[in-house]
């Protein structure tokens, strides 16, 4: 029992950094319309950003706060001056170019800090804490908690801020919106901003555990497009859920499933997704869309 | 005096040019009509204002060449464009729909008033507040397109085809609301209209477009009284 809840917990956790790359890359599709498969390089480089400054002994939580910054100011860079040229254009173009820049974003990060496995600083002790006579680690607490709390910040920014009904607003007709007077560009450079910041956070999270190399969030991207699938493109809460479920039974069924174990348990979420969506097209929690006549 | 004053203008969709040279001008408070067929240039030309468009020649609104500027700017100078499909925000409630109609506006109170206002020029609204747009009927879907253009407290409101799609009681109730809008507020008004019954009910003078420029303009008793614009627009 108690190897069972220590499992469901290590599955929320890590559940919870797949769940923060598959926010973003909802956020940056209601935007945009577009899949950024770049999503999780930049979380990467901004993850490096963080290892830099610990490295010259700027304290840990600073670092992280700095890298956050940096990601945001590059997400919006990014946007501004690479994504705009193609966001009115053929959306495959868009997305080929999203991939370009995720194996470009790889490459420099390798040139400059090489492919070798860093040791990343962990925001949490490594110690267990007893909870109803289970010993779990603080880190997975610790990091499950972190995702809730950006996930709560981020439907408080849409649901109750000025800025945040803009950007859905931005999001559903950026012409019809700008008719309103609402400065579509810098809205969406503020929307790439906030999905890079939220992938600064993954990164961070993530990678005390996986340490820090070029290619440390590949896997997890492919699990957080996963989650994305599977929750369904329109519901950031059904995103982090699917996110949550992926994670823990992949970590499940490793362990208890005998012909699975460590090696094909990357397989288990897309046999789920295989399942769900000849079920349910539209993933778990997503809207169906109807189309009008 | 004279609030917006089209020179010349002349617009294309690639090799193809919608607008030869139009010109017409929208006084203070008044209403201005376009009329003509399908693809005359009706909605090009609204659209060549509001920036969405690329145009040449001259267009002037209250003194300022607002000849490309981007879409958001011209809605800051005071021009609220409700676009042929009415462009309501489908995901979005029809409070927050206004809300983003007053998105330049920083006097909450004003605000709140003028949504009081809207809902109270289009009742039909009061009852849906909470509702998603895209779950609203055609009808009510152009009615707020117009209330979320109010919102920003234009000085200038372009129309497009606001009866498209809709039976004709409900235009008409469109149509009357527009009109009470009109003598309430004093904002001017530019109106695209196939339906030109209607147009004449609201608006003071009109333009008729022919592939792309004027063919004929004056009162809309003077052009009621033509034959050539009885047969083709008035339906004998």
């Amino acid at each position: 029992m108690e190897k069972f809840i220590q499992l469901v917990v290590d599955g929320l956790s890590i559940g919870s950094v797949y769940a923060a790359i598959a926010l973003a890359i909802v956020l940056v599709h209601s935007a945009t319309g577009l899949i950024n498969f770049a999503q999780g390089g930049m979380a990467v480089l901004a993850t490096y950003v963080a290892w830099v400054l610990t490295n010259r002994g700027v304290p840990l939580v600073l670092a992280i706060l700095g890298s956050i910054l940096f990601s945001f100011v590059l997400g919006a860079v990014v946007e501004r001056y690479l994504m705009r040229r193609f966001e009115r254009g053929d959306p495959d173009t868009a997305v080929v170019v999203t991939i370009g820049l995720l194996t470009l974003i790889t490459g420099i990060a390798g040139w400059l800090w090489t492919y070798n496995n860093q040791q990343f600083p962990s925001l949490f002790p490594l110690d267990t804490v007893s909870l109803l006579g289970v010993s779990i680690s603080i880190r997975s607490i610790g990091t499950t908690l972190v995702i809730i709390v950006a996930m709560v910040l981020l439907q408080g920014l849409f649901f109750g801020t000025k800025l945040g009904l803009a950007l859905r607003a931005v999001a559903i007709n950026p012409q019809s919106a700008a008719f309103s007077g609402l400065p579509v560009e810098r809205l969406l450079m503020v929307g790439w901003g906030l999905a890079a910041a939220l992938g600064a956070v993954a990164g961070a999270l993530v990678a005390p555990q996986l340490t820090l190399t070029p290619g440390m969030l590949d896997s997890v991207l492919v699990y957080g497009l996963a989650a994305v699938i599977l929750g369904g493109l329109t519901s950031p809460v059904g995103v982090v859920i699917a996110a949550w479920i992926i994670g823990v039974l992949e970590n499940l069924a490793a362990v208890y499933v005998g012909f699975i174990g460590f090696d094909l348990k990357v397989a288990v979420p897309f046999i789920l997704i295989f399942v769900v969506l000849i079920v349910r097209p539209q993933g778990l929690f997503g809207r169906k869309t109807v189309v009008r006549v | 005096m004279t609030l917006l004053e089209l020179e010349d203008v002349t617009a294309s969709y690639g090799p193809v040019q919608v607008l030869d040279g139009v010109s017409l001008s929208v006084p203070e408070n008044g209403a201005f009509g376009i009329l003509g067929a399908n693809g005359a240039g009706k909605t090009t030309t609204l659209r060549a204002i509001s920036g969405t468009v690329r145009a040449g020649g001259r267009i002037v609104f209250a003194g300022k060449d607002i000849r490309g500027l981007r879409p958001d700017r011209v809605a800051a100078l005071g021009i609220a464009h409700v676009p042929e499909g009415r462009g309501t925000l489908g995901d979005l409630t029809v409070r927050e729909n206004l809300r983003v109609g007053a998105y330049l506006r920083k006097d909450s109170k004003g605000i709140d008033e003028d949504i009081e206002y809207c809902l109270d020029l289009f009742p039909n609204l009061r009852e849906r507040i909470s509702s998603n747009a895209s779950a609203l009927s055609g009808g009510e879907q152009q009615m707020l397109a117009v209330a979320r253009a109010i919102m920003s407290k234009p000085r200038l409101l372009l129309l497009d085809e606001a009866s498209l799609g809709l039976a004709p009681s409900t235009a008409k109730n469109v149509y009357d609301a527009i009109r009470r809008l009109r003598v309430e507020s004093g904002i001017a008004m530019l109106v695209v209209e196939q339906n030109a019954n209607l147009a004449f009910t609201l608006v003071d003078s009109a333009t008729v477009l022919e592939t792309g420029r004027n063919v004929l303009t004056g009162t809309s008793a003077e052009l009621k009284g033509m034959d050539e614009i009885r047969r083709a627009y008035l339906g004998g």
